[in-house]
């Protein structure tokens, strides 16, 4: 079985975000960056598919030099090799839409039975790049991913998916197939540390944006805002508690008008 | 502007999104409802024509082939893919849910077009969609501006209010049987798992009450939920309840777990970190009790008490129930 994973490198949840140039950008400067959350779930449920279906395990990522932490960081949980799509340099915007033909031309040359992703970045939030790439590649995709089930020797699989108010869609789907992992797939490990000597030394091929760009963006970034601050609230403390709870609950009414 | 809202019925209901999608499609027309049209899916839908009417739909087209009844990604595609071909759209109109969520992506690629994802407001300048849309959790707004002539946009639940236009306005309602190209039908719906609660969605609740770490273990969530049975709110959880295995995942509020925004967001023992805080912020009213009075979420709460949860939620109880039973 082919198994390839899509891996993005985003600034990690602690992240204050700053605006630069007056709202033009966002001050990157005191970015610190993570494996996106999501996707150490799809990482990890490529190395147990591999696990139990052999095969080989690609992880793919875009960006700039950085993101190539990122790509190490999943060899050493234990996937074989590395393409790295370079973005250096290149100053265009990369909508969602460029991203997943770039995607899909590495996905196109490496004929993989599956591909997993997380089933959203939590930097961008829009949880394009799985059906996209999927639309790109005419593949089926299931996104929000809790559960799949390997039939056949990972010919089929049937699939859970988490929607609305804990309710669960399952799947029927054959390879190949895009699948968008969600947080409960699995409990992702920590990379071993002979896993982190090894990937050290795991194939990592290049491959210029330009080479695998095959269009322009659809969809621009006009502005960047910083949402409103709430002025402070009023806090009760040292009151008998019955007294500032019915105080609350009577703002909440004649206040806020929400209850 | 010639726009179609697709609005979403699940379980035979009609989601409260496709009013908020009508009432932000008039604006956009200035109330030129001939040219705001909607679709409706799966069988015995036609019942909702009638309310979509009364939101501005001008006409609604029903869709009751039963490939649509349940929630499958291709026929969803199909079928708005031959509308907008045969109707000459310009803006194509869902909810951010999980299903417009997980089909509006690969429909506008379908299309070459632009997709908008998850937006807080939509406008029309100079004949461009333009978006605002919470990026990074809602730490930040992006201003996001479609380039294509059609352009796709997924709504998210609870921002813009609903207002009716005419409550006696008659839907003109059209029959519509899509051409499926069942080649293309790849995976397969095998069964749709009820969830154990049939209160809203976090996402989409309006009234939120959440526990944080200092509830202690996954039993004390009971009270939580009593007091939410109270008053018909959705119970919430923070990540470090959900991580310490408190709460399942699919009741997380923060950047890895669901973004809120609901009318009122009650915080029982909720510190607030960055992350908890960027999921809930867009909240109307926010409540916060902790025993902390350093908390972060004291900055962001209307209304905060210091104090113990385990105290405070049976006097909250007391006090909701008396205005409920009056």
């Amino acid at each position: 079985m082919k198994i390839l994973v899509l891996v993005k490198h985003v600034p990690d949840t602690e992240t204050k975000v700053r605006l630069a140039g007056g709202g033009q950008a966002l001050d990157e400067s005191e970015f610190k960056y993570m494996v996106n959350p999501y996707d150490e779930f799809a990482i990890e449920e490529a190395v147990r598919t591999q696990e139990k279906n052999g095969g080989e395990s690609v992880v793919v990522s875009m960006g700039p030099a950085r993101v190539q932490e990122a790509m190490r960081k999943a060899m050493a949980m234990g996937i074989d090799r590395g393409v790295w799509i370079n973005t250096e340099g290149h100053t265009q915007e990369l909508d969602s839409f460029c991203v997943a033909t770039a995607l899909a031309k590495v996905i196109g040359e490496e004929k993989p039975d599956v591909v997993f992703l997380g089933q959203k970045a939590i930097d961008d939030d829009a949880a394009h790049i799985g059906p996209m790439v999927a639309e790109l590649c005419s593949l089926p995709h299931v996104q929000v991913v809790i559960k799949a089930e390997w039939q056949n020797g990972g010919q089929s699989a049937r699939v859970e998916r988490e929607v609305e108010g804990g309710m669960v869609e399952v799947y029927d789907v054959t390879t190949p197939v895009i699948l968008g992992a969600h947080k409960s797939l699995n409990e992702p490990r920590f990379p071993p540390l002979p896993g982190i000597m090894k990937a050290k030394k795991k194939p990592l091929a290049e491959k210029k944006i330009t080479e695998v760009l095959t269009d322009s963006a659809l969809v621009t970034t006009r502005s960047y805002s910083l949402p409103a601050e709430k002025s402070a609230g009023k806090v009760f403390k040292g009151e008998p508690l019955p007294d500032m709870v019915k105080k609350v609950v009577g703002l909440l009414r004649s206040e806020a008008k929400v209850i | 502007m010639k726009i179609l809202v697709y609005a979403e019925v699940r379980n035979g209901k009609l989601k409260s999104t496709a009013a908020e999608m009508l009432t932000e499609a008039r604006k956009l027309t200035n109330n030129n409802t001939e040219n705001i049209h909607a679709v409706l899916l799966g069988e015995g839908c036609s019942a909702h024509a009638q309310t979509l009417a009364a939101y501005g739909a001008g006409k609604v087209f029903v869709v009751e082939t039963p490939e649509t009844n349940t929630y499958q990604c291709e026929p969803h595609i199909q079928t708005i893919s031959q509308l907008v071909q045969n109707n000459g759209y310009t803006l194509v109109l869902g909810p951010a849910s999980p299903t417009g969520r997980d089909f509006f992506p690969r429909l506008a690629v379908r299309h070459k077009a632009g997709m908008l994802t998850d937006v807080v407001s939509v406008k029309n300048d100079s004949g461009k969609i333009v978006a605002r849309r919470p990026i990074y959790a809602g730490k930040c707004i992006a201003e996001v501006c479609s380039q294509t002539a059609l352009t796709f946009v997924t709504v998210r639940p609870n921002v813009i209010p609903s207002e009716i236009f005419n409550s006696s306005a008659s839907a003109a309602t059209e029959k519509f049987t899509p051409n499926f190209n069942a080649s293309a039908f790849k995976s397969k719906i095998a069964d749709v798992r009820k969830g154990k609660s049939e209160k809203p969605d976090l996402t989409e609740a309006s009234l939120i009450i959440s526990g944080g770490r200092a509830m202690g273990n996954a039993d004390n969530f009971k009270i939580l939920h009593d007091l939410a049975d109270i008053v018909g709110a959705t119970v919430g959880a923070s990540r470090a309840a959900v991580d310490s295995g408190y709460a399942p995942h699919d009741m997380q509020v923060g950047q890895t777990g669901k973004t809120v925004n609901p009318n009122l967001y009650m915080a029982f023992g909720i510190s607030g970190s960055i992350q908890h805080l960027a999921g809930m912020r867009t909240s109307k009213v926010i409540v916060a009790i902790n025993t902390d009075p350093d908390a972060p979420i004291f900055q962001k709460a209307d209304y905060g008490i210091v104090a113990d949860l385990f105290q405070a939620v049976p006097l909250f109880k007391d006090e909701l129930k008396k205005i409920t039973d009056a």
